[in-house]
This record gives structure tokens, sequence and C-alpha cells, in this order.
């Protein structure tokens, strides 16, 4: 396969036919969006599904005209000015120079106003993340104002990095690992950004009342339709495929041709991560579990995001069949050993699965030069050591000037009735809390 | 234990960048690299750990 992932100190020049090829694909992103929102209704509970659609609307809107706002002039795409600090001899790009409001920015067919298109889909889905680990307990005004500083602030710096021709992108121009840091289709700036800012919403929010008991213990909290769960991972498949490619078509300048390898990668691995968690299940409860077998789909897509436009079929595979396993692994742990009460699996399924993706573009991808092993570590201790600290440290001071957990009246009414007045399902009688421990 | 455990994730962060910009060896480099995200996992563990201490009170 020949090497075609470039760093970015530029933008790839665009062809017509190319420009409409990547716009179509970015259309069809939001649909990674609506099938998120939908996964994270079903594993939620019934008394909480309005609130829990509502949040994901919200969400992308506030997420939408943040980054508009402020998001894009910190990230900027790669070849614009940007605030750069000398070290050793060598400019490292740490923030975009760009206006606020998109000011001086032509926006049609060209590369950096197609970026900005996807970016403002990409940094909703981002936000969307975090909304399953606070399911049942997260106030939407909270949920509204985290998702600002994740749009305006955290995203934007981490993706200018990665996508704006930063530091992390000239790592290998500046020291010679590899390309520098890749990854076309946000496996670190999209899901692992929304899975460590999950973590600490789970930490920062503490767990559902009657998830743990005094002994430790979790109780099963089932999620309330499978369907929905199910039907999101049918919809994330299609907007993954078209996030993976307009993504290497932007920021890794692949060709119009390679969107169809693009694809087949993208469903390789999550067909292997979802068979693979399907399996796992299969032998350790002697059912396979639909719930964790979604989680493993969507494990698999979040991995894709990263290599697949630069490994070959069979080598997704294998990127898959690892974050299948990885999350059934990883979700048991989080909530057994370390009482995180993450209730969609955002923590395993999108931080864990983007770090493994980005780690899989060293193992697995054919991207030239050698040190592209070590550019892909530096990006993963930054995530881990820069992004995790920073998204804990905003969202704890948010929670003490704006309380981010519910009440318990409203904990125990119910997020939609207590918060939005009416229920998703007034039809229906919606079961108590029988399962849970006291 | 919660605030030691986000200063040595950042301090792992650190030893990273500091490695990577400032050493010229490949070797030393690499090393150096390994070191910090190994600096990162014991403050990520420790991070973990003390949000389990927090939860067990909370209860």
């Amino acid at each position: 396969m020949t090497p075609f992932v470039v760093p970015s100190p530029f933008l790839p020049p665009f062809s017509e036919v190319s420009a409409v090829l990547c716009l179509l694909l970015i259309l069809l992103v939001p649909f990674a969006g609506v099938g998120l929102a939908l996964i994270n209704t079903g594993l939620g509970r019934a008394r909480s599904a309005a609130h829990s659609m509502l949040s994901a609307l919200c969400v992308t809107a506030v997420a939408a005209l943040v980054y508009v706002v402020v998001g894009f002039a910190w990230q900027g795409v790669a070849g614009r000015p940007d605030h750069a600090v000398l070290i050793a001899g060598k400019a490292w790009g740490w923030i975009a120079a760009e206006p606020f409001f998109l000011r001086g920015l032509r926006l049609d067919l060209s590369p950096s106003a197609l970026i900005v298109l996807l970016q403002m889909f990409s940094v909703g889905l981002a936000g969307i993340i975090p909304l399953s680990s606070g399911a049942d307990r997260w106030r939407l005004g909270a949920i509204c104002a985290s998702t600002a500083l994740l749009a305006g602030f955290t995203y934007p710096l981490f993706a200018h990095w990665v996508w704006g021709g930063g530091w992390l992108a000239q790592l290998g121009v500046n020291c010679g690992l590899g390309r520098g840091f890749v990854d076309g289709g946000g496996s670190s700036t999209i899901q692992v950004v929304g899975g460590v800012t999950a973590l600490s919403i789970t930490w920062i929010l503490g767990p559902r009342r009657g998830k743990f008991s005094a002994e430790g213990m979790p109780a099963a909290v089932p999620g309330h339709n499978a369907v929905l769960v199910l039907l999101g991972c049918g919809l994330a498949w299609m907007g993954w495929m078209a996030l993976n490619s307009a993504g290497a078509m932007l920021f890794l300048s692949a060709e119009p041709g390679r969107v169809v390898l693009i694809a087949i990668n993208t469903t390789l691995c999550a067909a292997s991560s979802g068979l693979a968690a399907a399996v796992v299940t299969r032998i350790r409860f002697a059912r396979p579990d639909a719930s964790l077998t979604a989680n493993g789909w969507i494990a698999g897509l979040v991995a894709s995001s990263a290599a697949a436009a630069c490994v070959k079929p069979a080598a997704s595979m294998i990127v898959g069949g690892v974050a299948g396993i990885l999350v059934v692994w990883v979700s048991d742990s989080l909530e057994f050993q370390f009482a995180i009460d993450d209730p969609g699996g955002a923590v395993s399924v999108h931080a864990v699965g983007g770090l493994w993706g980005v780690l899989a573009v060293a193992l697995l991808a054919d991207v030239g030069p050698s040190g592209q092993w070590l550019a892909q570590l530096v990006g993963v201790a930054t995530l881990l050591g820069f992004v995790l600290p920073l998204t804990y440290g905003l969202n704890w001071l948010l929670d003490r000037v704006y309380r981010q957990r519910v009440s318990r009246d409203g904990e125990l009414q119910g997020m939609d009735l207590f918060e939005l007045g009416a229920g998703a399902y007034p039809e229906f009688d919606i079961h108590g809390d029988e399962f849970l421990q006291r | 234990m919660k605030l030691a455990g986000f200063l040595l994730l950042v301090a792992g962060w650190a030893i990273v960048v500091a490695a990577v910009a400032l050493l010229p060896s490949a070797g030393a480099r690499a090393g150096f690299v390994l070191a910090g995200i190994a600096t990162e996992l014991f403050g990520l563990a420790l991070a973990v750990r003390s949000h389990l201490v927090l939860s067990a009170e909370g209860e």
C-alpha cells in the first residue's frame, strides 16, 4: 500500500469533484451524532428518555454556536497563522490566531470552509459522548455549560495541535517522528476528548443513587430500550463512514478513491469489534449481551477513525477485534473495581477505544518513516496528561459555581418530569426502582 | 490524593514534551517518553483510587 498520509503544514489542493464528494460526506456525519444519541437514550432509564434526547439536541446546538463564535478561532486550519513557541529553533504551534465568528474565511467549497463545516458537526459529536456517562443525574443547564467549555476551548485547542498544523502534527517535521501524530477521522480529537470528558463527568457527578451498595457492589440498571440502541448502531455506522472518509480527505490528503478503502475498513472494524464483544459476553454470561455488543460495535467505529485510512483490511479486523474485547473488559473493570457509574459506557467505548485506535496506527499502519510509534505515544500522553486534567479542572470549576448534579428529588422523580415537566412515554407505566439496592 | 494524581498526570506529560523537544538522540527520547507515560499511568491510578475512596465515603 502506498503511504499517503502527510503532515499538514498546508491544506491539500482540492479539485471540484473532490470538494463536492467531501461536502456530501460531511453532510452525512450528523447521523453519527443521532446514532449516539439514540444509544445513550436506549441505555438510560425510561423516565429520563426525553431528557436524554433533548440534551443531545441542545449539545449539538450549543457546540455549533460556540464553535463558530470562538472555537474555530482557537483551532484554525493548517497553513494559516497561529501562535507558536520557539523551542530549540523550531516553531511549536500551540493555538490558532483566527478571528472570531469565522470572519475573513471564504465559505465556499474551499478546504478551509469544508473543515469548518465538518468541525461544527464533530464538536457536537464529542459533546454528545459525555451525556451517556451523566445519564439520569446531569442537569440540562450544566450539560449546556459543560458543552460550551468543550466546544469553546478544550476541543479546539487539541484539534489545533492535531489537525490545525499544531505541534503534534509537526512532530515529523520538527523532531523526525514519522509523519507526526496521525489521526484522520478523530479517534483522539473527537472520541478520546469526549471520552475523558465523560470520565471527568462521572467523577464529578458521582454514581446514580442506589447503583452501589454499602459494600461497593454494583446493581445492574438495565437500559430501557434495546431497539433504540441497536438502531443507533446502524445510524452511527453510516455517519462514521462519512466522518472517517471526509476527515481523511481533509487532514490526510486522501484521494477520493480512498473513500472505498476507508468505508471497507470502517465496516470491518465495527463488524469484528461487535462480534468480538458478542462472543466474549456469550462466553462470560452464557448469552450474548445486546448492550455490550452494541458498545463493541461503536468501539470498533471509534478505533477505526484513526486507522481506517492507513491500514489494510486484514489489519482493520485486528483493530476491531481488540476493541471489542477491550470494551467488555474495561466496562466490567470500571464498574466492579473502580466504582465508576458510566451507564452508557462512554469511557470504555470512546476513551479506551479511541486510545487503542491511535496506538493501532503505530502498530499496524503503513505510514512511512520510522518514529511513528513515538509520535502516536506522544499524542496518547497528551490526551492523558493534558486533556484529562484540563477537562476535569474546567468541569470541577463549573460545578463549584453551578451544581451539575440534579437534586435527590429530581433523581427519584426522573429527569423528564423534574426538568421537562413531561415524560417520554406518557401512556405507559414507568417501572420504579425495584431492581436497585436500598 | 486526587490532586497528587492530577499533578502526576501533568508532570508525566511535561516529561514527554520536554523529551521530544530537547533530547536529540532517539534512544534517550524514547526512554523519557516511556518514563513520562509511566508517570501518567501512576497518576491516573492515584486519581481513580482517590475517587474510589470518595465514593465509599459518600455511601
